[in-house]
């Protein structure tokens, strides 16, 4: 986190990567205690990395990670299953039918989530895509679309901060 | 999407995010002129000021006004974390010295004075005063703490609507002629209470991230 606001974009990186797994076994083991389907505990592991990328600003710089990190993590799991029981609230005649229909539910989570760059529109689209999808950097972005770097990265940080507000409406 | 095709996205946006404590400031800066404004324009300080400035009773009141400001300040700045604990104990110093001011008040008016001291003589002006002054750094403060990540949001909210209203109320106090405890426990009490609600539901709706 301190190579991000030093702009180490590798060392960021590999922190990010580093971070998922953790973050993915925090997921994974509240949406289980909850009770709840774990099909799309990729898209709430997704949605936290981003919220811990978007509201970096809100770790203590002299506080230890650790309990940001779980405590985003947490923060996102439970919103997940709220919109989730949100959506179960209509009325279920039976058990035997209430099963499929919860993982036909978490299937459709799973395509939001494949819609949600596609829901991206214009240039946002197109560099989010090509920085992430085609791993080009922030230059071969802008040289590809002939644009400036500032604007690549004005576009990337608009288009992460609509991947983020698309998961949060994705199932409302 | 992949989740190690997000993460290239996101390393790729790096830059230095300011501490959210910063963007606070800010607000509270902003929404203090604001307040300070409106005070200015529409209430003014109390004509006989020099007096009052040498009684007990009114100098209470904006020292109890601020205690309360201080500690909803601290827990603001608790509750924008995501790991933030939710503790009121940032309160207990200004509810504390409340308490006092109403017992010591209790203990030297006569009974039958109570009830004209606690209607005083400029509730609603009181009632529509605070919560007016209130409504600048209340809007600021939210604005900015959209950048927050609060686990409570609606608790985070109340708290903001808190910190406006005794800052509101501090001004205030400066304009109000009612210094008895009495009125200040019941009247400024509505009124912050009633900006501590409304910056409940504000946070509810807008700032769950």
């Amino acid at each position: 986190m301190r190579a991000a606001d030093a702009g180490d974009e590798m060392a960021y990186r590999r922190l990010l990567e580093a971070l998922a797994p953790a973050v993915r076994g925090v997921v994974l083991r509240a949406l289980t205690r909850a009770g709840a389907g774990t099909a799309d505990a990729e898209d709430v592991v997704q949605e936290t990395l981003l919220a811990l990328h978007l509201k970096r600003a809100t770790w203590d710089r002299t506080a230890p990670i650790g309990p940001w990190i779980n405590a985003i993590a947490r923060y996102k799991t439970v919103d997940a299953l709220r919109r989730r029981g949100r959506r179960a609230e209509q009325p279920i005649d039976g058990v035997v039918e209430s099963l499929p229909a919860a993982e036909a539910a978490d299937g459709l989570a799973r395509r939001d989530a494949e819609r949600a760059l596609a829901a991206l529109s214009g240039r946002t689209h197109e560099v989010v895509r090509a920085v992430s999808l085609d791993g080009a950097g922030i230059g071969d972005t802008a040289r590809r679309l002939c644009i400036s770097e500032g604007a690549v990265r004005v576009a990337l940080h608009r288009g992460l901060k609509a991947l983020a507000r698309r998961f949060a409406e994705s199932s409302e | 999407m992949k989740t190690e095709d997000l993460i290239r996205a996101i390393a790729a946006d790096h830059h230095p995010a300011p501490p959210v404590a910063g963007s606070l400031a800010a607000a509270m800066a902003g929404g203090i002129a604001i307040a300070a404004l409106l005070f200015a324009t529409g209430l003014g300080v109390r004509g006989d000021i020099g007096d009052a400035l040498g009684t007990v009773r009114f100098l209470l009141k904006p020292a109890e006004t601020l205690l309360l400001a201080a500690g909803a300040w601290l827990i603001v700045l608790r509750l924008a974390r995501p790991e933030g604990t939710r503790g009121l104990a940032p309160l207990l110093p200004g509810l504390v010295l409340v308490g006092i001011a109403v017992a010591g008040e209790l203990a030297t008016a006569p009974p039958g004075e109570w009830s004209t001291r606690l209607v005083g003589s400029n509730a609603l002006v009181c009632m529509v005063a605070i919560p007016a002054m209130a409504a600048g750094p209340l809007a600021a403060l939210l604005l900015a703490l959209r950048r927050a990540a609060p686990a409570r949001p609606a608790l985070l909210g109340a708290a903001a609507g808190l910190l406006s209203g005794a800052l509101a109320g501090t001004l205030y106090a400066i304009h109000c002629p009612d210094d008895s405890p009495l009125f200040v426990v019941t009247w400024f009490g509505l009124a912050i209470a009633l900006t501590t609600a409304t910056g409940g539901l504000a946070g509810r709706r807008w700032l769950r991230w």
